[in-house]
């Protein structure tokens, strides 16, 4: 290959410069822990004290779906096997010979979640008192957010022909702004899922593991996985939080990772309209030089 | 006598009461099938007390409110108060004998000494322990002693009613006088104890029936409770219990699903605790007379750890809540793999690779050419290096 | 920069290829209009754990892959300024137009809420700057209006002389040097923007977490993805050269293309030391082993680089277009299946989920190749964007 040294010099340097905004292991902006926000509320589930009656699931689907019987015709049980488009919330049984234990899923309202840091138009978002609540009305039914979520939370409504939504747990926000309390918090009738600000819930889950420690496993599923969540588990000793559903996650929040990255090569958008500017001026100039040469009689196909 | 004499022995005594002998046979067969005895059993049964082969029954009466007296007479059917005092020779009670005073301890004397080592002890009600058991006494005698004498000689002891077979009411905090049940005064003895509050008059009288027939009581659990009776909870039994496993609960007593008949388990329903048969065996032949079928909680009145000491709106522990298999698992799966779908992808990725090995060894095979034919239009001029 | 050698290919446009390609595409069209009638669950293989799958991984990440031509090319000719490449400039434009156009019409097809992509762009108040996709989105949006611009030369041209519509005529006439002045600006938009979004469709994968295996999961993503595209770039550039010349009678490039390969083998190795050596920093080398069916895949995708490298290096053979084909093949085969391991089989959302996409959704995906195909082919036969055309000889399309 005939490089003249110039041309060789500006390749390199472009080169450089595209290597540098793509992401070469940059020391990624110190990633900082997100905090709860103030008025942080959340719920506190002890399967312990759950009696599997899944009031609790019927609730939820009364509460956010206003037509439910009607929809469910021909149907005995509202009876879901998983969450779904139709179920936000749902008891599960693990059982293995004598070993058996309920929990109960919905959304974790993760302190600093996946789904929110992946809607690239804000359609799931923490909203009001930290619950990640969903906007249909910007929602382009990508599903990224199912992609991110490390709970597998986000549901999508598979057979709609069109306008399919994301279904999952907000927190029944609309109760919360009447001055309700979430449909299933209301009507368990063991309150195995409570209601309350965040650090309470926090404080009474460490109390119920300190003053009984025997029935409970000492860790507080939802402190610090994953960041921390808003809801928060306890469980008893005989089955573990895996076997459970619930994954054994490291404390670093989800979009931390992708967030650094873009921070560190987009931050303020000057790295792209450097190299924006370089590139504008390499070519300008190679052109310059192709339109002196070729007056001069050099045809194009030598370089 | 022989089976056809004792027939008309029956048909006899049947007239004479003015009662259908097939309303007779339905209560014997229904204090047969309590205990749990075969069909036939009912026939021998009233065969046997019709022929005046009748139990002697010496009933005591101490702390208690006469209730399970009560709930045994209370039957739906006029004259078979009279028959159900004619299937058991109730030859001391105090609410309904006629002798009283000294009249009557005689006459209690007389029975045991007649029935030595064979009559049925009934005792009703709490029995006081403190200080020496004087805070109840009949004819002077503290019923402490009372039941211990007699108990001494009788076939078999029957304690009817939580007051007697663990303390009842009387001994609800701060119990004052010491009350207990009979079997923690007849230490030693074995004690059949049939709690309830008031306890169902069936299995009293299904226990009693049998003694006196076959001679035999009925299995029984580790607090003396008959098993056919209190081997289940309410909870396993109950009506109600297709609510309780589809999550439809009574919020407040009189909401719509209090008037839909849902389940009681918020209001403090203790059935999962309970060991008794009041859901399937209600009361005085009545159909869902019984708590929870007239829309109340079950109050545990049989059990000594729940009835007056745990509060009626206080949530109960689920004893065996063995779950159904009907639970959603911790996993679903999701998602298949097709046969048509796994074809279909390999055919195009093999028409794609076979297109792509087919479009290579064509070009070779006209670069080739283009060279076998000289320079010629196939090739470029110039420039085989860079 | 003179493109006077471009002309439209010769003959006529329903030869019997075409016509089968067509039928594939309208077959296509139509089962994307029944995927909008039943929905995405009764249509596709997709589920709440597999939310993305054939379309999401081939259609618009390997898609616009394949569309990197007219970027891997630009470079060459507009950074590195190596004239001589300068009659792949088109051809690549064209493939690179056509690839991002389908890559963003699948999208369209594999959202649940397609109206409401186009609103995007327009409401920076929701956007959520956050996330690496929003970046793809609005980079991919605009890198397709910059690319038909970078290609509307060639409309230009023909359009100027098109005496039939005088104002068309007049319209091509006086945009045609303005469009060449601003040439170098464009042009630089068309560089940048692929380097943002290529890389972030990298990045993108990173917010599934603990999901997407560490084999994969690297910090240096970006870099992968974008060393890739231009991988990618150049093997759909030899491929689309090679084939052109062979079906529409263009001049053969083999010593054009040989000594581009060289550039290639050059991206290649600097792709093999980017991924072996950062596998072997984060200490992960035995695990690459050590994975089941995952170590299959990982070594697999590095193998066929490899093999594209050592097929590179062979210069001898670079001369036979069959080699050069096949090589560019390998390259194009290898870089796809990077992207299908880091979307879709290095992707784990738990045991209980399994994927596989129905036929329907195979079908679809086949349909859109074949309107990619259908649409090269009418436009190189309509407008000037193939170069040197020899008459055409038997069996030619």
């Amino acid at each position: 290959m005939e490089l003249d040294r110039r041309s060789l010099l500006t390749g390199v340097a472009a080169a450089t410069g595209a290597a540098a905004a793509t992401g070469l292991p940059l020391p990624a902006a110190a990633s900082e822990r997100a905090e709860a926000p103030p008025d942080a509320v959340g719920m506190l589930y002890d399967n312990t004290r759950c009696i599997g009656c899944k009031t609790c699931v019927v609730a939820c689907h009364e509460a956010n779906f206003p037509n439910p019987w009607e929809e469910e015709q021909g149907r005995l049980h509202f009876d879901p096997v998983d969450l779904d488009d139709r179920c936000r919330n749902i008891i599960k049984l693990f059982r293995d010979g004598d070993r058996w234990a309920y929990v109960k899923r919905q959304c974790m309202h993760c302190i600093d979640p996946a789904c929110a840091g992946a809607c690239m138009i804000g359609a799931l978002q923490k909203r009001e008192h930290g619950a990640v609540t969903y906007d249909a009305s910007r929602c382009i039914g990508c599903r990224y957010c199912e992609v991110a979520c490390p709970f597998n939370i986000p549901r999508f409504e598979w057979n709609k022909p069109a306008s399919s939504r994301i279904v999952k747990c907000e927190l029944c926000k609309d109760r919360l702004a009447e001055g309700k309390i979430p449909a299933c918090c209301e009507v368990c009738p063991t309150s195995a899922v409570i209601y309350g600000r965040y650090p309470d819930l926090l404080a009474e889950a460490h109390r119920r593991i300190a003053a009984e420690p025997d029935r409970y496993q000492d860790h507080v599923y939802g402190e610090h996985e994953a960041g921390g969540t808003q809801v928060l588990y306890l469980a008893g000793p005989e089955v573990s939080f895996a076997e459970l559903g619930l994954p054994a996650l490291s404390d670093r929040a989800v979009p931390d990772r992708p967030r650094s990255i873009q921070h560190g090569l987009y931050q303020g958008f000057v790295a792209p309209a450097v190299l924006y500017g370089v590139l504008g001026a390499v070519i300008w100039r190679n052109r310059r030089k192709a339109e002196v040469s070729e007056a001069a009689g050099e045809p194009e196909e030598t370089r | 006598m022989t089976l056809t004499s004792l027939a008309a022995l029956a048909q006899e005594r049947l007239l004479e009461h003015r009662v259908d002998r097939r309303d007779f046979l339905r209560i014997c067969s229904i204090a047969a099938a309590t205990v749990g005895l075969p069909a036939a059993a009912a026939e021998e049964m009233a065969d046997a007390v019709a022929a005046g082969k009748k139990p002697s029954v010496i009933w005591l009466s101490f702390q208690e409110c006469t209730g399970c007296t009560e709930s045994l007479l209370r039957t739906s059917h006029p004259q078979l108060d009279t028959l159900i005092l004619d299937l058991i020779s109730l030859d001391y009670h105090e609410a309904l004998m006629v002798p009283s005073g000294d009249l009557a301890e005689k006459a209690r004397q007389q029975a045991m000494d007649a029935n030595d080592g064979k009559f049925i002890l009934v005792v009703e009600g709490a029995i006081p322990t403190k200080d020496g058991g004087i805070y109840c006494q009949v004819g002077g005698k503290p019923a402490m002693d009372i039941v211990r004498e007699t108990a001494d000689r009788a076939g078999a002891i029957i304690a009817i009613g939580s007051c007697a077979s663990w303390g009842g009411i009387p001994s609800a905090d701060p119990n004052p006088t010491g009350a207990t049940g009979a079997p923690q005064v007849l230490t030693g003895k074995t004690v059949v104890t049939i709690p309830g509050c008031p306890s169902n008059p069936y299995n009293f009288l299904g226990t009693a029936l049998q003694y006196a027939v076959f001679g035999s009581l009925p299995a029984l659990d580790d607090k003396g409770r008959p098993l056919f009776a209190f081997g289940r909870t309410i909870h396993e039994h109950c009506p109600r219990r297709a609510h309780f496993d589809a999550g439809r609960f009574v919020q407040q007593f009189g909401d719509e699903n209090h008037r839909l008949g849902y389940c009681l388990y918020k209001m403090g329903c203790k059935g999962p605790q309970t060991h008794a048969n009041c859901s399937t065996q209600h009361f005085v032949e009545v159909n869902d007379a019984w708590p929870i079928g007239i829309g109340h909680p079950c109050f545990g009145c049989t059990e000594e750890e729940l009835a007056f000491r745990v509060p009626q709106f206080t949530t109960a522990k689920i004893e065996r809540p063995t779950p159904p298999d009907t639970y959603p698992p911790i996993t679903a799966e999701k998602g298949e793999v097709g046969y048509w779908a796994t074809g279909v992808a390999g055919a195009v990725l093999g028409a794609a690779a076979t297109a792509g090995v087919m479009a290579s060894r064509k070009l070779s095979r006209e670069t080739a050419e283009a060279e076998a034919g000289g320079a010629g239009e196939g090739g470029e001029g110039g420039g085989k290096e860079a | 920069m003179s493109t006077a050698t471009a002309v439209p290919v010769a003959g006529p446009l329903w030869t019997r290829p075409f016509k089968i390609v067509f039928g594939v595409a309208v077959f296509g069209l139509l089962l994307v209009a029944w995927r909008f009638l039943v929905g995405l669950g009764p249509a596709t293989g997709l589920n709440d754990g597999y939310a993305w799958g054939l379309w999401i991984t081939f259609d618009v990440v390997c898609g616009t892959a394949f569309g990197c031509g007219g970027y891997a090319v630009a470079i060459l000719v507009y950074i590195l300024n190596k004239g001589r490449y300068h009659p792949l400039v088109r051809p690549a434009l064209l493939t690179s137009a056509l690839g991002y156009t389908m890559g963003a019409i699948a999208v369209g097809v594999d959202v649940g809420r397609p109206w409401w992509m186009f609103k995007i762009p327009f409401v920076p108040w929701q956007w959520n700057l956050n996330s690496a996709q929003l970046e793809v989105a609005l980079c991919i949006s605009a890198y397709v209006v910059v690319l038909w611009i970078e290609l509307s030369p060639a409309f230009l041209e023909r359009w100027r002389k098109d005496e039939a519509h005088p104002k068309l005529a007049r319209f091509s006439r006086r945009t045609l040097p303005v469009l060449e002045k601003a040439l170098p600006w464009i042009i630089a938009l068309g560089l940048l923007l692929p380097t943002m979004h290529q890389s972030s469709l990298g990045t993108m994968m990173l917010l599934s977490g603990p999901k997407l295996n560490a084999l994969w999961a690297t910090p240096i993503i970006p870099l992968l993805f974008l060393v890739n595209a231009v991988i990618m770039g150049y093997g759909v550039v030899v491929m689309e050269s090679s084939l052109s010349a062979h079906f529409f009678g263009r001049k053969r490039e083999t010593a054009m293309l040989a000594s581009l390969s060289r550039v290639m083998a050059f991206v290649v190795a600097l792709w093999l030391v980017l991924r072996l050596g950062d596998l072997a920093l984060r200490g992960l080398l035995a695990e690459s082993f050590s994975s089941g069916a995952l170590s299959f895949w990982l070594w697999l995708e590095i193998a066929l680089v490899a093999a594209a490298l050592a097929m590179l290096l062979r210069r001898a053979k670079l001369v036979d277009a069959g080699w050069l084909f096949a090589a560019g093949l390998v390259t194009v085969v290898a870089s796809t299946l990077y992207r299908f391991n880091s979307y879709l089989t290095a992707f784990n959302p738990g045991d209980q989920y399994s994927y596989f996409p129905t036929v329907p959704e195979i079908l679809i995906t086949v349909g859109m190749l074949a309107i990619e195909l259908a649409a090269f082919i009418w436009l190189v036969k309509t407008f000037p964007i193939l170069s040197g055309t020899r008459p055409r000889a038997r069996g030619e399309v």
